[in-house]
C-alpha cells in the first residue's frame, strides 16, 4: 500500500531540540558543584544524568516516529486506563520525595506518572470528541469531556501536586476550538478577576464596582439589554463570590497558600521566608543585564542561591548568565513553537489529530505561562516544571512523547 | 475567533514576558548590586604599613605581627577545653560564652576568640593547634613602637570611621587608618595599595573559589618608609623635661624649618595605644579633661605669647623708622597712659634704649615704641593695619599650611577686629586701647608652633621655610613645593641685627644671665604670661604662664625653640631653663648644666598642685611666694 506521507515537520524538530541542548547547558551549569567540572556525562551528577534522559529521548523519538499511527486512536482508552491505574497506584506503592508521594521507584530509577497522564489524558478526550456519536455542543458530553479531563486531575491533586492538576486546565482549549461556550471561559475569567479583585481591594470594592458595571451595561446598552432578573443573578452570584472568596483565603487557605498570592500581589514583602525563591530569582535574572554573565559564570547561579534551580526554577539562570538576549530567545523560542503548533493543529483534516494538537499546544503553553510567570515574580509560586528544559527524565520524556505524537500524527495528515 | 482566541493568548503572554525581562534586566539596576552584595565577597590582602625613622636614620616605628585565634563553629569537633583555656589565659566559661557568640553570629563564617595573643601564647598554641579542629590563627599587622616618646608626633592607627568610608570608596569597614600625626597626614604614602580578591560565594556564604578565575583581583603594594626630621634623642628629652609639667614645645631647624621637637605634656608611651590594652587607654586618656594628654599642646594651644613678642614690635618700629636704636625711653616701674591708667613694670635701670629694653624686658619701652608704630598714621586703624600685614608676614594669625594634622590660626588683631568690639563708629578708639599688643598679652594670641616659627625667621633675619614635619619618603628627599619655597617678611635683614644683638644680651645680661651654656652663644628672651581660666562659669586668674623663645648659635642658628609651660611662674624659671637644656642637648649631645637639669626635674618643682588649684573648689593664691626660692 503506497501510502502519501507529508514527512515530519523539521522546524518543530528543531525548536525541540534547540530547547532541550540549551536547558541542559544551563541544567549543566545549575548544578555544577564548587569542585573541578568533571566529565559532562558523570552520571553522578544531575548534569550527566540529564544528558543520559535526553540520549534515550532519542531513542523514544524514534519509536513514536516508527510505530503506526492509528495505534494512538486505537489504543487510547487503554492508555488512558493505565494512565489512571498508575496514578491511583501511587497511593499504595508511591514513593514520597519532598513531601509529595508522585513516584514509583524501581531501584534508583523513579517514575513519575503524572507527567504521562497528561498525554493519555489528551488522547483519550480527542478520541472522545472526535467520536462520530459526540456532539460537543450538547451539556451532557460536555460533561462527560470534563470527566475525562478531570479523573486524573483529581487523582494528582492528593498526592499533593496541585501545580501538576492545575495543568489540566489546559484541555478548555481545544474543547473551545471544538466549539463549547466561550462563556466557560468568561465565566473563569471573571472568577479570577473578582477573586483577585477581592484580594486587592477587598469585597466592598467589588461589590461597589460590580454594581456601577451593571449599572453602566444596563443603561448603556438599550437594543440588546440583558434582562432585569439575569442582570440580578449575574450581581449577586459576584458578589457572592468575592464575599466567599474573601472568607475562603482567610479562614481556609493556609497561610503558606495566602503568602503565595500576597507576594505576587506586592502585599507583603518578606524576602527571606517564603519570599525568598522569588527574591533571589529575580536577583538572579536582574544581574543579568543585556548579554549575561556568561555560561557557568552566574556568581547567584554558583553560589546556588536560587532554590530547585535546575528543575522549577531553571529559567533564571538564563537570565543570569545569558542575559536579556539568552532569556528573550528562549520566550521567543517557546512563543514559535507554539504558533507553530497551532499551524500544525489547525492543518490537520482529521478532528482526532487537530484536537489532540491543541492539547499539546494548551498543556506547553500553561506549563511555560505557570513557570516563567513565577520564575520573573509576576504569577503566584507553582511548582510546574519548563518543558524540555528542566531537569527530570520523567518530564522530558513526557513532553518528548506528547510533542512526538503530535509530529507522528501530522505526518500522516494527508492519508486520510 | 475560535481559531484566533489561542494566538491572541501566547502572543500577549510572549510579550509580557519579555517586558518583564526587559524591566528587570536591562531598567531597573538594583538587581545586580544586590546580587554582587549577596554572592561575591571581597576579601583585601594587606601591604606592610610603611616604617617611620627619625632625622637620624633612627627606626622609631616598624610592625609586628599580632596572632587572633579564630574559629568556624561549624568546623568545631570536640576538644581539651581545660587545655586550651589555660594556654590563651582564659576562663573556660568566658571561653563558651564567646563559642555561642560566634555561633549566633555565623556557624560558617570566622569570628574572632581570643585576640593579639603574646608571643608566647601564640608558640605554645601554634604546636597544639592540630587538637584543635575548628580552629586557626589569623595573622595580623601591628605598630610595634621603639621609642616611648613622640605619640603626638606619631599619631596612631586605628579603625577607620564610617563617615571615613563614605567619603573614601578606598576603605572598608574594619580597614586600619592612620589617626592623628604623621600616621594621618602621610596615610597614603605610609599604608601602601592593598590588594583585592574576588570570592565567589554560596548561599550559605562559603568560599567556593576566586570570582572569574581571579582575573579582577589585584597584587598589593607595600607602604613606603618615611623618614621625619624629629631628632629622636632631643623629643625624648624634651618630653622628660616636661614630666609634672603642661605645655608645649617646638623646634625648628631655622635653616630649613624642619621640627626637630614637637612636644606636648602630659603625653602618653604610643605602645599603650597598641593592641587589647589600646580600647581602655584610650578611653581613659579621652576622659581625663583637665590635663588632655590627647590634645596636642604645640600645635593646638594658643597662648598669649608674653614678652618674646617685645621682639617682634621692635623690629616693626624699625622698620617703619618710628624708632633708632638708640633712642631711649623711661621706665618708673610702668608707664602711664592718661586717666590714671599703667602698664606696670619691674625694676630696673632708666631710662632704657632698645637694647636694654628687650635685654631687661622693659614693658614701658615697648609700650611707647608701640604707640608709635601705631601713631605714625593719620588714624589708629591704618596704624593697625600697617602694624598687622608687618606680623602676618611672619606666618602668625593663620594657619601655617604645614604637614601636621591639626593646627590653629591663632590671633592677631586687626583695625576690624577693634572696630567691631568699640562700636566704631559710635564710639572712637585709640592706640592706647590696643596698648597690650605691646607686649604680647591682651588680643595677641599665638600657638607654640608660631611662635617657635617667629623666633626662627628673626634667626634667619628675616625668612622662613614653612615648618614641616617630613624629610624624605621612600629614601628620597622631599621636593614639595611648600617646604622649599622661601618666604619673605616685611622686614629688612639690617633691622633684625640690633634686635638678635638684644636677644643675645638677654643671655649676656638679662632676664636670662643665670641660664648661659659654656661654648653656646645663645639669644633668647623670657616671657611671662598673665591668664585666666573659666571653671563653673566663674572667671579666674590663674598663676602667670612661664614662656621662653631661643635661638643658637648666634651666627649660625641650627636650633629655634619655643617652650611654654602652663603657670610656671614666670619666663625664666621653667621655659628658660628647658629651652637653654635643648639647645645644649641638640648641639652638644650632653648636658653640663646639670643644676638646671635637676632644678626642672625636681618632685618639688611639680606644677601638678599648681593645676589642681581652680578645681580644688578653694580660693588660692596665685605667683605665691613659696615657690620664689630660686630664678
Amino acid at each position: 500500500m503506497a501510502r502519501k506521507t507529508a514527512g515530519f515537520d523539521w522546524l518543530t524538530i528543531l525548536i525541540y531540540f534547540l530547547l532541550v541542548c540549551f536547558g541542559w547547558a544551563n541544567i549543566y551549569s545549575a548544578s555544577l558543584g564548587s569542585g573541578p567540572a568533571g566529565n559532562y556525562f558523570d552520571l553522578n551528577e544531575v548534569y550527566g544524568k540529564q544528558a543520559l534522559w535526553i540520549g534515550l529521548s532519542i531513542f523514544i523519538i524514534v519509536i513514536i516516529l516508527a510505530i503506526e499511527v492509528k495505534f494512538y486512536q486505537r489504543f487510547s482508552s487503554v492508555i488512558y486506563i493505565t494512565a489512571l491505574v498508575l496514578l491511583a497506584g501511587l497511593f499504595v506503592f508511591g514513593k514520597t520525595i519532598s513531601g509529595a508521594t508522585s513516584w514509583y521507584a524501581i531501584g534508583s530509577f523513579r517514575l513519575q506518572p503524572s507527567e504521562f497522564a497528561k498525554i493519555a489524558t489528551a488522547l483519550a478526550l480527542a478520541k472522545y470528541v472526535s467520536d462520530i456519536q459526540t456532539n460537543i455542543k450538547l451539556f451532557s458530553h460536555q460533561f462527560k469531556a470534563f470527566i475525562i479531563i478531570a479523573l486524573p486531575a483529581l487523582l494528582i491533586v492528593p498526592q499533593p501536586d496541585p501545580g501538576s492538576a492545575m495543568v489540566y486546565a489546559a484541555f478548555f482549549f481545544p474543547l473551545y476550538r471544538e466549539g463549547i461556550s466561550a462563556l466557560y471561559l468568561v465565566l473563569a475569567l471573571t472568577g479570577v478577576l473578582i477573586f483577585v479583585g477581592t484580594l486587592l481591594i477587598g469585597p466592598i470594592w467589588v461589590t461597589i464596582a460590580v454594581v456601577v458595571l451593571a449599572a453602566l451595561s444596563f443603561l448603556l446598552k438599550k437594543k440588546k439589554r440583558p434582562g432585569i432578573p439575569l442582570l440580578l443573578f449575574i450581581v449577586v452570584a459576584c458578589i457572592g463570590l468575592s464575599f466567599s472568596v474573601n472568607y475562603i483565603f482567610n479562614n481556609v487557605f493556609e497561610q503558606r497558600h495566602r503568602d503565595r498570592f500576597n507576594i505576587v500581589l506586592g502585599k507583603e514583602v518578606d524576602s527571606r521566608g517564603i519570599g525568598y525563591n522569588t527574591n533571589q530569582s529575580e536577583i538572579a535574572i536582574g544581574s543579568g543585564g543585556w548579554t549575561g554573565k556568561g555560561w557557568t559564570e552566574g556568581t547567584q547561579t554558583k553560589g546556588h542561591f536560587v532554590p530547585e534551580q535546575h528543575t522549577d526554577y531553571i529559567f533564571s539562570t538564563v537570565g543570569e548568565e545569558w542575559g536579556f538576549v539568552g532569556s528573550g530567545i528562549v520566550v521567543l523560542l517557546f512563543v514559535c513553537l507554539l504558533l507553530r503548533l497551532i499551524f500544525l493543529a489547525e492543518r490537520q483534516k482529521s478532528q482526532f489529530n487537530r484536537i489532540y494538537g491543541y492539547s499539546v499546544v494548551g498543556i506547553i503553553f500553561l506549563h511555560f505561562m505557570v513557570n516563567i510567570g513565577m520564575v520573573i515574580g509576576i504569577f503566584p509560586t507553582v511548582g510546574i516544571p519548563l518543558p524540555f528544559f528542566s531537569y527530570g527524565g520523567s518530564g522530558l520524556w513526557g513532553f518528548t512523547i506528547l510533542l512526538f505524537i503530535f509530529i507522528r500524527l501530522d505526518s500522516d495528515r494527508l492519508s486520510f | 475567533m475560535r481559531r484566533i482566541l489561542l494566538y491572541v493568548i501566547i502572543l500577549t503572554t510572549g510579550f509580557i514576558f519579555l517586558g518583564r525581562l526587559f524591566y528587570l534586566q536591562v531598567v531597573d539596576d538594583s538587581f545586580a548590586v544586590r546580587s554582587n552584595d549577596n554572592a561575591v565577597k571581597v576579601v583585601y590582602d594587606y601591604p606592610q604599613r610603611g616604617y617611620i625613622y627619625d632625622r637620624d636614620g633612627e627606626l622609631m616605628v616598624s610592625n609586628q605581627p599580632s596572632y587572633d585565634v579564630m574559629v568556624i563553629p561549624r568546623n568545631l569537633k570536640p576538644f581539651d577545653t581545660t587545655e586550651l583555656c589555660a594556654i590563651v589565659s582564659l576562663e573556660r566559661k568566658e571561653l563558651e560564652r564567646r563559642l555561642d557568640k560566634a555561633k549566633i553570629y555565623s556557624p560558617f563564617l570566622p569570628s574572632v576568640i581570643v585576640p593579639q595573643l603574646t608571643k608566647s601564647e601564640y608558640a605554645f598554641l601554634q604546636e597544639k593547634m592540630r587538637n584543635y579542629e575548628g580552629f586557626y590563627i589569623q595573622k595580623r599587622s601591628l605598630r610595634d613602637y621603639h621609642v616611648d616618646h613622640s605619640a603626638n608626633v606619631l599619631g596612631f592607627i586605628a579603625e577607620v570611621a564610617p563617615a571615613t568610608i563614605k567619603k573614601n570608596p578606598y576603605y572598608s569597614s574594619g580597614d586600619l587608618i592612620g589617626r592623628k600625626g604623621v600616621e594621618s597626614v602621610y596615610e597614603d604614602t605610609l599604608r601602601g595599595v592593598k590588594g583585592v580578591k574576588y570570592i565567589q560565594k554560596d548561599k550559605l556564604n562559603r568560599d567556593i573559589g576566586p570570582y572569574k578565575d581571579g582575573i579582577y583581583d589585584t597584587l598589593p603594594e607595600r607602604g613606603k618608609d618615611i623618614t621625619i626630621s624629629v631628632d629622636s634623642d632631643l623629643q625624648a628629652y624634651g618630653e622628660y623635661l616636661m614630666t609634672n609639667k603642661r605645655g608645649g614645645i617646638i623646634a625648628i631647624e631655622p635653616s630649613s624649618g624642619e621640627i626637630l621637637s614637637m612636644i606636648t605634656a602630659p603625653t602618653y608611651d604610643p605602645a599603650d595605644l597598641v593592641g587589647r590594652k589600646r580600647s581602655p587607654n584610650f578611653s581613659k586618656m579621652w576622659l581625663d579633661s583637665t590635663a588632655r594628654p590627647l590634645y596636642d599642646r604645640s600645635i593646638l594651644a594658643q597662648y598669649p605669647p608674653g614678652s618674646p613678642f617685645k621682639t617682634m614690635n621692635a623690629l616693626i618700629a624699625l622698620q617703619e623708622g618710628v624708632v633708632d636704636t638708640d633712642d631711649t625711653f623711661s621706665c618708673h616701674h610702668g608707664y602711664s597712659y592718661g586717666r590714671g591708667r599703667k602698664m606696670g613694670c619691674h625694676a630696673h635701670s632708666s631710662p632704657v634704649n632698645m637694647n636694654q629694653g628687650i635685654a631687661q624686658s622693659c614693658n614701658s619701652y615697648f609700650a611707647q615704641v608701640y604707640r608709635k608704630i601705631i601713631e605714625k598714621y593719620p588714624t589708629p586703624q591704618e596704624g593697625m593695619d600697617a602694624w598687622n600685614k608687618h606680623v602676618r608676614s611672619f606666618g602668625l594669625g593663620d594657619y601655617l599650611g604645614n604637614d601636621l594634622s591639626t593646627g590653629r590660626p591663632g590671633k592677631i588683631p586687626t583695625s576690624e577686629y577693634y572696630n567691631q568690639i568699640y562700636d566704631y563708629p559710635t564710639y572712637k578708639w585709640y592706640a592706647t586701647a590696643t596698648l597690650s599688643n605691646a607686649i604680647g598679652q591682651g588680643e595677641v594670641l599665638l600657638t607654640p608652633i608660631q611662635l617657635a616659627n617667629m623666633t626662627a625667621t628673626i634667626a634667619n633675619k628675616g625668612w622662613y621655610y614653612t615648618p614641616h614635619m617630613i624629610k624624605k619618603i621612600d629614601g628620597k628627599p622631599i621636593k614639595d613645593e611648600r617646604f622649599t619655597k622661601k618666604h619673605q617678611t616685611t622686614i629688612d635683614p639690617e633691622n633684625f641685627e640690633p634686635v638678635i644683638q638684644g636677644m643675645h644680651d638677654v643671655y649676656n645680661n638679662g632676664t636670662a644671665r643665670s641660664l648661659q651654656i659654656d661654648g653656646i652663644e645663645i639669644a633668647g628672651k623670657t616671657g611671662t604670661a598673665e591668664n585666666f581660666v573659666r571653671v563653673n562659669g566663674k572667671r579666674m586668674q590663674l598663676t602667670d604662664h612661664s614662656i621662653f623663645v631661643a635661638f643658637a648659635p648666634v651666627d649660625d642658628p641650627k636650633i629655634a625653640i619655643a617652650v611654654f609651660v602652663e603657670n610656671g611662674y614666670w619666663g625664666g624659671r621653667y621655659g628658660g631653663k628647658i629651652a637653654s637644656l635643648m639647645i645644649e642637648k641638640y648641639i652638644k649631645g650632653k648636658i653640663t648644666r646639670q643644676d638646671l637639669e635637676d632644678y626642672v626635674m625636681d618632685p618639688k618643682n611639680s606644677l601638678e598642685d599648681e593645676y589642681e588649684k581652680p578645681y580644688s573648689g578653694e580660693p588660692f593664691l596665685i605667683n605665691d611666694g613659696k615657690k620664689n626660692g630660686w630664678l
